[in-house]
């Protein structure tokens, strides 16, 4: 098995534009180990958004590759993508998160029931894994019967109750308060580390960077700068 | 079936609760259910009512005057013409039929308008009498009825009915015994009653002209045959052996029934405009929802579900909601039709309402259709802003 959770080798994502092709993504290199949560930031049209569609394999990328657990997406058909989405990749959103008609606890068994993994085991770890998150009281409510935060919390129980490879988050943070933010993604963040996933994170709000191992930072559609080390990246979230 | 369990869970889901939502629209394809089946059973009623006696003769033709365009009312055959008819190879039998209108008169200076109907006893035309006995003889003041005119008389084998007939300008009245009941034999769109020729002749209303002189005409020559099948070449056979008659077989002189094909055109043209109407309010509905799921579905595709769990879904959603819809519909017209009095037509006959149900039931389908195609073609690219 593949030590390198997410390989990304330069990666050119193009959009036709009126005076020839718009680089969203030029030239992207970076990999993530299982374990290791990585913020991607950069002001608004830098690329972060398509850059996550093409790591979850909704976008194919124009040149490069994107393998992950040594698999590359280029090398697949339309069912394949969807099952590897379903199997090996977890996601929360910033908005429309769960599924409304489906309770808390049922929106965390859906990814198993997508997955044919859903048992007593299943519903036994699925409500402590909503229990770890604080949200046993909330297990039978519903999404409009909860606030902006326990939906988040319900989202990255969603997202990691399979087991995946690599957990996406598409600025999770957005429609939060700062308090219930930064609970949200330190929550995210233990997990991650305690599952051993890899996790990458979109966010606009570099505040929430001092929760990641990694920031990766881009600009027009590059990747800039890379924060590795602790004090860089709280330097970064306080905004120094 | 992976697939299919998962949409039907999904499906399943989403109704419970969406409770009040989905309860609207299967009320609203309950009432579409409703409408139809009333529409199909007037058709039938009506049609029932025009066309009852010609169905259910045992008879394969039937013989007109010619040039009469298949018009009983206007037909006149010599009362021989059936002696000629029994001649022509292949026919088994032959019996005249003349018919007219009269009424009973009823306790109260109630009357119940019905077709007055003379057969020649034990041939073709003398329906089978279910219940008494038949008439005994060609000159007998004997009657049978037909269970729709004792139905709504109240008429019973043995009781004397009076029959009032105007004879020139006067109205006169005639006493006949009621010996048997035969099954619904509705003509012309009131029930029928049957005696021998001869009484026909004396108790049937007539002209100045016509009193006091024996009729030599009947209206119709009804026609068995030995071999069914050879229908067409019979009736080829008739008409170039007996000079001035045409010949029709059962369902032509059904369809020629004044007024039979344009009733029977209007209502099912009702019918098909109530189920159209169906197919673009469950279509607008799902429709409506579909739009409103859009970043929902987009979010299901991106965490991985197939287009083929969200397609099933859609359709699952939409067969159950119109099923529920079409058993509440079903039900609430059964319930309805008990309080008819037997004089409304409406009349349910099992395959036309199981047409009309299986309609029913396409038109959640081909309405949700459209809704379906686009829940399928939503890119989950929408759960992250982008599509």
């Amino acid at each position: 098995m593949s030590i390198v959770a997410l390989e990304v080798k330069s990666v050119v994502k193009t959009f036709a534009g009126d005076s020839g092709p718009i680089y969203a993504v030029n030239d992207v290199s970076f990999s993530v180990q299982p374990g290791e949560f990585v913020a991607l930031v950069g002001p608004s049209g830098s690329g972060k958004t398509t850059m996550l569609s093409v790591l979850a394999a909704l976008l194919s990328p124009t040149s490069g590759q994107v393998l992950i657990d040594g698999v590359d997406l280029a090398q697949m058909n339309e069912a394949e993508r969807v099952a590897l989405r379903r199997e090996k990749i977890g996601f929360t959103f910033q908005a429309n998160n769960l599924i409304p008609y489906l309770s808390a606890r049922e929106n965390v068994e859906f990814m198993l029931r997508l997955n044919s993994r859903f048992d007593r085991v299943g519903r036994v770890r699925a409500e402590e894994l909503l229990a770890r998150l604080g949200l046993v009281d909330r297990l039978s409510n519903l999404p409009s019967q909860m606030s902006g935060g326990q939906q988040q919390r319900v989202a990255i129980a969603r997202a990691l109750i399979h087991n995946p490879t690599l957990v996406l988050a598409d600025e999770p943070t957005a429609s939060l308060d700062t308090e219930r933010a930064f609970q949200v993604v330190q929550t995210f963040a233990a997990l991650i580390h305690e599952n051993q996933r890899a996790g990458i994170m979109v966010t606009h709000d570099l505040r929430m960077c001092q929760y990641v191992d990694r920031v990766l930072q881009m600009r027009d559609g590059r990747l800039v700068h890379i924060y590795e080390s602790h004090e860089e990246i709280l330097a970064l979230a306080r905004g120094v | 079936m992976r697939n299919f369990f998962l949409a039907t869970y999904l499906s399943y889901k989403e109704i419970q609760r969406n409770r009040g939502r989905f309860l609207l629209v299967g009320l609203v394809i309950a009432l579409i259910t409703l409408l139809v089946l009333f529409i199909a059973g007037l058709g039938e009623g009506l049609g029932s009512g025009n066309r009852q006696y010609l169905s259910r003769l045992d008879a394969e033709l039937i013989v007109y005057l010619a040039r009469t365009d298949y018009l009983i009312p206007s037909s006149r055959l010599d009362r021989s013409t059936v002696r000629k008819v029994e001649r022509v190879d292949g026919v088994e039998a032959a019996g005249n039929v003349a018919t007219s209108n009269t009424a009973i008169l009823l306790p109260g200076n109630e009357v119940l308008k019905v077709s007055l109907i003379g057969v020649e006893l034990g041939k073709p035309g003398d329906p089978p009498v279910i219940e008494g006995k038949p008439i005994s003889s060609d000159q007998a003041r004997e009657v049978v009825v037909d269970r729709n005119a004792a139905l709504r008389s109240g008429i019973q084998v043995g009781d004397e009915i009076t029959i009032r007939s105007v004879q020139g300008t006067k109205d006169e009245f005639y006493t006949l015994q009621v010996v048997g009941i035969v099954d619904g034999q509705s003509y012309s769109l009131v029930p029928s009653i049957f005696v021998p020729y001869f009484t026909w002749d004396r108790v049937r209303p007539k002209s100045e002209a016509e009193v006091n002189r024996p009729s030599s005409t009947v209206n119709i020559v009804v026609v068995k045959l030995q071999d069914p099948k050879q229908a067409e070449a019979v009736a080829q056979q008739l008409e170039a052996q007996i000079s001035n008659i045409e010949v029709a077989d059962i369902n032509k002189a059904i369809q020629n029934v004044p007024g039979y094909s344009a009733q029977q055109g209007t209502i099912n043209t009702q019918g098909v405009f109530t189920l159209l109407i169906g197919v673009l309010v469950i279509g607008g509905f799902f429709q409506i929802q579909i739009l409103q799921k859009v970043p929902q579905i987009g979010v299901l595709k991106a965490i991985g579900a197939s287009n083929g769990v969200v397609g099933a879904a859609a359709v699952i959603q939409i067969v159950m909601v119109t099923i529920f819809g079409v058993a509440v519909g079903g039900l609430l017209t059964f319930l309805l039709s008990l309080s008819f009095p037997p004089t409304v037509p409406i009349a349910f006959n099992g395959t036309t309402s199981a047409i009309a149900v299986a309609a029913l039931l396409l038109i959640g389908p081909a309405g949700g259709l459209v809704s379906v195609i686009y829940a399928v073609r939503i890119e989950p690219l929408k759960a992250l802003r982008l599509g």
